[in-house]
């Protein structure tokens, strides 16, 4: 640093220091501001791009929005009467996300309040590195699970073929298990331990403790759990994509066929052309997965706002 | 002072990112290493090419990697690449100029969008196709007419056409998928296949039938290596290379290599080694193909057979 090669005085040292000090400031500003642009720049240009590549559909092919979304007939290569109503993807996408948070949120939570409340040395030696240890294992891996172990157990035991939303549901529970508990769990760490204290003070029990204080206090927390481990399940294909059959119609029950948004793009896009008509629409389910991602942080942002302790 | 110099050279960064970001977009998704061939083509003198990319239907890279493997080794300095993708991003590629060989399994004149007038077919092998059967439905043998009323689902047993009890489980492949085009056209004669089970992966089409009881798929010859699936028949014709060259057996397709004009430099080379009988009499067949070399007939664009 201070190229002095006599010990300098003090008055030197400060002076250099301080210059030094202010292209420090300079240099390790501009780092971050750079990276903090270069993120928000990506984000625009992805945004912008899938808008722009998105409404082509309606654009340039004039196909109805409206009937894009409602319409349950699809039917892309039909010619002439060829059909692009995507409202069964959209009905599939939205059925595993929420069944599937249904089932992982108690399963979440309640692993949360057990690390944090109940056992937290054992929770913390044990059971979160188990826990975390299912983000690591990338989503094929699960899907084939899924597609050997699963499907021919629901096949044996349930109406069905096997293939259906509810073996979909369960890859996806399982994927999102990690998310929901990991942030559900930080969110019942970081509560003082002056609510704990406070509530016991009183006399209140282990168990009333957790029900009546501690969860209403790390609720919006919890919530954001729950809506992240959501836009997970929401994003993820192609696991579910092994598994869910990917079929075209709405599913009677929880035990027949269905496809996703997710699905139904990377199960085509390779095979049709830049441009075509079915191109297009597949971008424009894009689209709709970001809307629909967007709402999803949206309300992360709102709960987490509401955040009080 | 300073902070305003610096925001605005912030700013002007971000704006060239953004800019580079949707023109990479707007050439068209997965370019990762399309780019090198783009410029060495736009740079090109024909005998220094020495990298071509060629990519396109995932079913026909197993064949073309092979090969490019094969003319690697016995020639050091050519550098091939060899990408999956699907038909339709091969011939949008390939017409776009991002890669140098396109690969489709239909003739591009099929799909839409693809201006078919600027791209040069090489048929490299014909991929023979049939009905894949669970063994359990004890069918082995179906008429062409009972193959549309199963896919269509008229037919909903196994009973109706001669086999055990069970119910039948389409397992189908996606809307634009070269083979799902293939087995509509030829199979089927263009009738729209009834919803069922549908993948993308001929690999995962495979053990869905051979695990789930009642099932059939189709899938092409050389994914009938063991007896976990039944090899259907079609009007008693059994599926072979010779029965497909000679034209008795109807649902096969080419194996296309478009080129953006006609080809040059390493790409004429590695077509014309494609062709060669080296790589017709060896790796074709190993692939479960049927040499170009078998056919004893021609079909165009629209279907029509003719003696060759």
């Amino acid at each position: 640093m201070a190229k002095a090669s006599v010990s300098p005085s003090a008055e030197e040292r400060l002076i250099l220091t301080k210059k030094n000090r202010r292209w420090d400031e300079v240099r390790g500003r501009s780092l971050v501001t750079i990276c903090a642009v270069i993120m928000i720049a990506a984000t625009i240009a992805v945004t912008v791009f899938l808008a722009q590549k998105g409404l082509q559909s309606f654009t340039v092919n004039n196909i109805n929005p409206i009937a894009y979304l409602t319409s349950a007939n699809w039917n892309p290569t039909g010619g002439e009467n060829a059909s692009f109503g995507i409202f069964p993807f959209i009905f599939g996408s939205l059925a595993v996300t929420f069944l599937s948070a249904l089932i992982a949120a108690p399963l979440g939570i309640g692993a949360a309040i057990f690390m944090s409340e109940i056992a937290p040395k054992f929770g913390k030696k044990v059971l979160q590195p188990v826990i975390e240890l299912l983000v690591g294992i990338p989503s094929v891996v699960y899907g084939f699970i899924g597609l050997v172990v699963l499907v021919p157990l629901l096949r044996d035991h349930f109406p069905g073929i096997g293939f259906s939303l509810f073996a979909g549901v369960i890859v996806l529970t399982v994927m999102i298990l990690p998310t929901v508990t990991t942030i559900a769990t930080d969110a019942m760490r970081s509560l003082p331990n002056s609510l704990r204290q406070g509530s016991l003070a009183l006399g209140a029990t282990r168990w009333q403790t957790i029900r009546k204080v501690l969860i209403p206090a790390a609720l919006p927390s919890l919530l954001t759990a729950i809506v992240l481990g959501m836009a997970r399940a929401f994003g993820e294909a192609l696991a579910v994509q092994m598994v869910i059959g990917n079929t075209r119609d709405i599913p009677g029950s929880i035990f027949d066929t269905a496809g996703t948004l997710t699905t139904i793009v990377t199960l085509n896009i390779g095979h049709t052309t830049y441009g075509s008509i079915e191109n297009n629409t597949l971008w424009s389910m894009g689209l709709i997965l970001l809307i629909i991602s967007f709402v999803f942080i949206f309300i992360v942002r709102y709960l987490s706002g509401r955040r009080k302790i | 002072m300073k902070k305003m110099k610096l925001s605005v050279l912030l700013a002007m960064f971000a704006l060239v990112i953004g800019v580079l970001a949707a023109c990479g977009g707007n050439a068209g998704g997965e370019e990762t290493e399309g780019n090198t061939s783009g410029n060495s083509n736009s740079g090109g003198g024909e005998a220094s090419e020495t990298s071509i990319v060629v990519a396109g239907s995932s079913a026909m890279q197993p064949l073309v990697a092979a090969a490019a493997e094969q003319y690697k080794a016995d020639n050091a300095d050519a550098d091939i690449q060899v990408q999956a993708g699907g038909s339709g991003a091969g011939l949008s590629q390939v017409q776009e100029g991002s890669i140098d060989i396109g690969n489709s399994d239909v003739f591009a004149e099929e799909k839409e969008g693809i201006d078919a007038g600027t791209l040069v077919d090489h048929q490299v092998a014909v991929v023979g196709m049939t009905a894949a059967i669970n063994p359990k439905a004890g069918v082995d043998d179906l008429t062409k007419q009972q193959l549309i009323d199963i896919f269509t689902g008229k037919v909903t047993n196994w009973s109706e056409v001669g086999g055990e009890d069970q119910e039948i489980t389409l397992v189908n492949r996606p809307d634009s998928s070269g083979t799902r085009d293939t087995f509509v056209k030829y199979a089927l004669d263009g009738e729209t296949p009834a919803e069922g089970i549908t993948e993308d992966s001929s690999n995962t089409v495979k053990q869905i039938v051979a695990d789930t009881d009642g099932a059939i798929g189709y899938l092409a010859l050389s994914y009938f290596d063991d007896d976990t699936i039944v090899k259907a028949k079609i009007d008693g014709v059994e599926a072979t290379n010779e029965t497909i060259g000679s034209g008795d057996f109807p649902i096969w397709a080419y194996q296309h290599s478009y080129t953006n004009g006609e080809p040059e430099g390493l790409a004429k080379e590695f077509l014309d080694y494609m062709l060669s009988d080296e790589v017709q009499t060896t790796i074709v067949p190993e692939q479960g193909y049927v040499p170009m070399t078998d056919m004893k007939v021609e079909r165009d664009a629209e279907g029509n057979i003719t003696e060759k």
